[in-house]
């Protein structure tokens, strides 16, 4: 049942995509990225009447490949410009694909601890389409900002080059760390996490059947047993999810990374970090 | 003197029946690299409408009982073109036809193909990997080329390899090797004793760019094992045929090489996906065709598996 609702949905804004693509701005186009019809649709159940400002280049900005050189991992990243000083911090953080079968990508929680909303990731894009970053601060204001991509065919592209070593390695992390500049600094990390994060919808032309959904929709991060920052993420993240992401680094301490996925599964990858930053 | 005539109408009767068969289909233009081994050149290029989907090298190899056809097209007109360059050379059956891996380019054609007493040929793994992406193959052939594309469905080899086999056309053997993963997760040579001829599939490309869809480690030390076969004619899966000794797959290992320690510096010095692909190219790239439709992605392709090493 729910497989036939993304299908029919899939269909809907396949429609949608195509009339959007004539406007094809290259680059931020926020303005014209208001009138999608999958984005009002959206945006009601999402934000309710709240205002949205879309001159958000203070706060937020979104780095996208204009065209994707491969639709099943298009590298994205969201870079916030609050440095603190005004007293306000990114606490929320929407990532949407309008065309895609389930637009919404993730919502990424922040905390004062966090050293930045900054966050990298690699997602799957189905079809010419507006990516959108929309900003909740502290003082619950909304801001956002979209690019234009051009990819398609991401999100019914199986997963795995190498379906035998994919199934061995699953719930395999690794975390990376970059140690920060100055002391007290934002340090830099990578979490990396084996996982086919199978999107169900990439039929098996021999069985005529779609593989059950699989993937990573739950992570949290913390650093000395404070929150960094926590995601719900949907089949949208590309296969092995990987995510950049800040915390700050005052003395030594544990980063720990947990991670969820839809079958139940819970992994976990902890990293030491000592009092320079370095892991 | 009678029954010869009958036979002789009775025979272009059937010539007519096959040509509507195989729906008139001009035949492949096909070369004989080697005693009994014909090989078609597909073009370098990307499938589009002028070249019907007419990309990849396509063989057969006669022996003295029966042929093997080795890969067959992106589309059921490409095989049928085929068979009829086939039914100009010899009379004898086709007992195989081999798939090298499971792109559409190599396996679309085989529905030509399908009758009685005609095996179907592949590695052990080729199966569901291609039927995890058929319907997507399907819909690009279609896209691509419209009504050139009418009739085209994947048929599924029905006789696996899993590690090595040996087929044998009648005093003619060709040696099979299921390889791990390189350009797929399911190559496959195939090796005429004969002629020592070897069939690469797309572990070997020449002019046309290498693909990754599968690992560009696994690959670089497939490379090792081809070099060390010594084969003295080399089919590869896309370009010229028989490019002096091993210049071919030196060539491959020099670009692969290439990716690998572009990519293993980026991902030491903590660039991201995207940096590695925006940094542009370098001269090693220069020299292959259709630079700008793979090399980003063979990028993404390298980081994304590199960046699990220790």
């Amino acid at each position: 049942m729910k497989r036939r609702q993304f299908i029919a949905a899939g269909l809907g804004l396949a429609v949608g995509a195509r009339l959007a693509s004539a406007a094809e701005p290259k680059g931020p186009g926020t303005a014209q990225s208001l009138n999608v019809e999958v984005w009002q649709g959206l945006r009601p159940g999402l934000f309710g009447e709240r205002e949205i400002d879309i001159d958000a280049g203070e706060i937020i900005s979104l780095d996208t490949p204009y065209r994707a050189a491969d639709a099943a991992a298009v590298p994205i990243a969201v870079r916030s410009h609050l440095d603190g000083s005004d007293g306000r911090y990114i606490k929320r953080m929407w990532l949407l694909i309008d065309q895609n079968p389930t637009p919404v990508v993730g919502v990424f929680s922040f905390y004062p601890e966090s050293g930045g909303a900054d966050v990298e990731t690699r997602v799957r894009v189905n079809d010419y389409t507006f990516v959108r970053a929309i900003a909740e601060t502290s003082d619950d204001k909304l801001y956002m900002t979209a690019n234009f991509v051009k990819a398609s065919g991401g999100c019914s592209a199986p997963a795995s080059k190498d379906a035998a070593a994919a199934r061995q390695s699953l719930g395999k992390m690794k975390l990376r760390i970059d140690p920060p500049a100055a002391p007290g600094g934002a340090a830099r990390a990578q979490l990396l996490i084996r996982h086919p994060n199978v999107t169900g919808l990439a039929m098996d032309q021999l069985t005529r059947m779609y593989p059950q959904p699989h993937y990573v929709r739950k992570i949290d991060i913390s650093y000395q047993d404070k929150p960094v920052m926590q995601a719900e993420v949907t089949f949208a993240i590309a296969e092995n999810p990987s995510f950049r992401f800040n915390f700050r680094h005052q003395g030594a301490g544990v980063l720990v990374a947990r991670v969820e996925d839809t079958e139940d599964g819970h992994f976990e990858a902890r990293a030491q970090v000592d009092a320079s930053g370095a892991s | 003197m009678l029954s010869q005539v009958t036979r002789h109408f009775a025979g272009l009767w059937l010539a007519a029946l096959a040509v509507g068969a195989w729906g008139a289909q001009a035949p492949l233009s096909v070369a004989e690299i080697a005693t009994g081994v014909f090989v078609h050149r597909g073009a370098v290029a990307e499938v589009t409408r002028d070249n019907g989907g007419d990309i990849a090298n396509l063989s057969f190899v006669v022996g003295e009982r029966c042929v093997a056809v080795i890969d067959t097209g992106s589309t059921a007109a490409i095989g049928r073109a085929l068979l009829a360059a086939i039914r100009q050379h010899t009379r004898l059956p086709v007992c195989y036809v081999i798939n090298t891996h499971m792109h559409f380019d190599h396996v679309f054609g085989n529905v030509a193909f399908e009758g009685d007493g005609v095996r179907f040929v592949a590695s052990q793994r080729l199966p569901s990997s291609l039927s995890a992406r058929a319907e997507g193959f399907l819909q690009r052939v279609g896209d691509s080329l419209g009504e050139a594309a009418e009739g085209t469905r994947p048929v599924y080899p029905t006789e696996l390899v899993d590690t090595v086999t040996t087929l044998d056309l009648g005093g003619r053997r060709l040696v099979l090797k299921a390889w791990p993963t390189a350009h797929t997760d399911n190559d496959l040579t195939v090796y005429d004793e004969r002629t020592a001829t070897l069939w690469t599939g797309d572990l070997l490309f020449v002019e046309h760019l290498p693909v990754i869809d599968g690992s560009v480690r696994g690959w670089l030390a497939a490379i090792d094992d081809l070099v060390a076969l010594g084969a003295r004619h080399v089919v590869p899966g896309h370009g010229p045929v028989d490019v002096a000794g091993s210049d071919g797959l030196e060539r491959e290992r020099a670009y692969l090489s290439h990716v690998a320690a572009t990519v293993r510096r980026a991902i030491r010095d903590g660039r991201s996906l995207r940096e590695v692909i925006d940094a542009g190219e370098s001269e090693t790239v220069a020299e292959w065709q259709l630079v700008e439709a793979f090399h980003p992605r063979n990028l993404s392709a390298a980081y994304t598996e590199l960046e699990w090493e220790d």
